[in-house]
């Protein structure tokens, strides 16, 4: 156990010297792969503690996303209407555009608005007993719902191109090197945080209830907790992590649009989690920086063949390695513990 | 003496199949009351509906003369009505001593649930339980490696955890072996000093062994009440239940 501690200290420790030996192209994509990696730990509370399977998480990541990126467009512009805005014709911003040219004001609602959305979703599915794979396609028809309202609703939300151009985010400008290492460590705390407060969470007794109500949702029940309130806390607080993960993304990215939200993101978010090893909150990071990097370098030299792999990859890891590759790391510590054991024994042997 | 536990004219209706069709029944403190009927009698329907998990379609359960007819299934636990279901139910990636911590008695509301931190006292009461199904050593086991046996113990011990006024068994002896069934059995009324149990059983000589008081279900209806041995003279369970066995004894050519 300590020796885990010792590693967790030292994985972010590198993580928080990035700047100092990653270029700046390398740098920003890692901030990119962080916030993600914020989604992943989100989706390994419900998935791995709690046996929510959610394909509905690119709408948290893209609701928060949209809520910065109202304000970032809004600063943008400089008191004017945004551009899209007046490309379709649109005279007067929209009054629940108005708030969001308070940066603290957009912030909140980056976190509130996933959540509220989380916390209706699942209390409505979870109150009536609709779960498994009921529950997963309701997620992602709500994915449906939301990608197709704003590619419609141009006007208002910048339809497919989403919100981009921006130019400044509290006045300092958003392509200088500096405002960009800054944001890396407001990302790389964000996770390290939303880890610590997750691995608290789970190590406790709540973990075991998530656990619980996992294999045996009626048994718990029948001890006499509502099984209802502790799943819609639980998914809410992973769609509130979803929120900021896609709020820091959006100021890292510079660009937010519909096709990030969708099916495809919202399918990858869960394979991330799956790679890593979904039963551990390390192994979600991990697996959503490694499958990020493979990505970015598959798609850089085969750009046809990603899509391909991703498939093929789901398929080996749910059928060979369900518990990814934390599960991998974890037999291989059992197998040398166990050789050492043996080893310790012949010693033993040697002795008498 | 008040009952513990009245049902009062049960009906349940499962899309026109009566599962139930009125049944009463009362249940005293202290009293371990056998539930005996051939398959289809509704036995289990019947604890289930007690416990929440089948609603009634007719008719009333009282607790205590509280009305839980309608009460949510951790609302009716929560009150004190503890259930043992038939096939082992645990929580197999949990240590044996974990599953105890979430049965144990404790405020079960979520921002209860965030701070709870196991105190001295409570790791006493569940070691001391532990210690009585027998499961003190195998405590930091993950459940789900137990044997059958012992699972099923586990379960049981995680009912009388929540120290309630009445236990609900559903067939707790399936899969032991004769030591351990006999354990049960004598543990039972062990059991009945704190609290009264109803037990579904299938295996005549343990109930013979026992029971005390034993109802005798067939056909979604009570068919009498009474000690094993006035409920083996009565007509009319000779002819649906025992009769039956006879019966089929015979046509195996025995």
């Amino acid at each position: 156990m300590v020796n885990k501690r010792w590693g967790y200290w030292l994985f972010f420790a590198a993580l928080f010297l990035a700047p100092f030996y990653l270029t700046e192209f390398r740098l920003s994509l890692l901030g990119k792969f962080l916030c993600f990696a914020i989604v992943a730990v989100g989706i390994s509370l419900i998935w791995g503690y709690t046996g929510i399977l959610s394909l509905g998480h690119g709408v948290y990541f893209g609701l928060g996303a949209y809520c910065m990126a109202m304000y970032l467009k809004l600063e943008a512009s400089r008191g004017h209407l945004p551009d899209f805005m007046e490309w379709s014709g649109v005279r007067e911003l929209p009054w629940f555009w108005k708030p969001f040219a308070h940066p603290m004001v957009a912030i909140a609602a980056a976190i509130a608005l996933p959540t509220l959305l989380a916390a209706l979703l699942s209390y409505l599915t979870f109150k009536n007993r609709i779960k498994g794979v009921y529950f997963s396609l309701l997620s992602q028809a709500v994915v449906v719902v939301f990608v197709t309202l704003f590619i419609g609703k141009q006007e208002w939300t910048g339809g497919t191109n989403g919100l981009t151009n921006f130019s400044t985010v509290f006045g300092f400008s958003l392509s200088s090197p500096l405002t960009q290492i800054v944001l890396y460590w407001l990302t790389t705390a964000c996770l390290a945080l939303i880890f610590v407060a997750a691995r608290r969470l789970t190590s406790g007794r709540l973990g075991k209830v998530l656990i619980a109500i996992r294999d045996a949702e009626n048994r718990v029940r029948f001890l006499g907790f509502n099984p209802t309130v502790y799943k819609v806390f639980v998914y809410s607080l992973s769609a509130a992590f979803a929120g900021v993960a896609g709020a820091l993304f959006v100021l890292q990215v510079g660009l937010i649009s519909p096709e990030m939200m969708g099916i495809i993101p919202s399918i990858e978010m869960v394979l991330w989690a799956a790679v890593g090893g979904r039963q551990s909150l390390m192994g979600a990071i991990i697996g959503a920086i490694v499958m990020n990097t493979a990505k970015s370098f598959l798609s850089e030299n085969y750009p046809d063949l990603w899509l391909l792999l991703l498939g093929a990859l789901f398929v080996v890891v749910v059928l060979l390695v369900p518990k990814g590759l934390a599960g991998i790391y974890e037999s291989l510590v059992a197998v040398r513990i166990k050789a050492k054991r043996g080893h310790e024994r012949e010693a033993r042997v040697d002795v008498s | 003496m008040k009952p513990v536990l009245m049902c009062r004219d049960v009906v349940v209706d499962f899309d026109g199949f009566r599962a139930l069709q009125g049944v009463d029944l009362a249940v005293y403190p202290h009293e371990v009351r056998f539930l005996i009927g051939p398959n289809g009698a509704g036995k289990t329907t019947l604890l289930d509906v007690i416990c929440g998990r089948t609603r009634a379609t007719d008719g009333r359960v009282l607790f205590f003369s509280h009305d839980i007819t309608k009460r949510p299934e951790y609302e009716i636990v929560q009150m004190g009505i503890a259930r043992k279901f038939q096939s082992p139910s645990i929580f197999p990636f949990l240590t044996v001593w974990e599953n105890m911590e979430l049965a144990m008695r404790q405020d079960r509301r979520l921002r209860s649930v965030l701070r709870a931190k196991r105190t001295g006292e409570e790791e006493e009461i569940m070691a001391a339980q532990l210690e009585r199904i027998g499961l003190l050593d195998e405590r930091h086991r993950l459940a789900g490696t137990l044997s059958h046996g012992q699972k099923q113990w586990l379960e049981i011990g995680m009912q009388l955890i929540q120290r309630p006024q009445l236990l609900l068994l559903d067939e707790p002896i399936a899969g032991m072996s004769a030591a351990e069934r006999e354990r049960t059995g004598e543990w039972l009324h062990e059991i009945a000093k704190h609290c009264a149990v109803i037990i579904v059983e299938h295996d005549m000589d343990f109930v013979r062994r026992y029971s005390k008081q034993v109802t005798v279900m067939h056909e979604g209806k009570v068919l009498c009440e009474g000690s094993i041995d006035e409920v083996q003279q009565n007509e009319q369970v000779i002819d649906v239940y025992l009769g039956r066995r006879k019966n089929a004894c015979y046509a195996s050519g025995m």
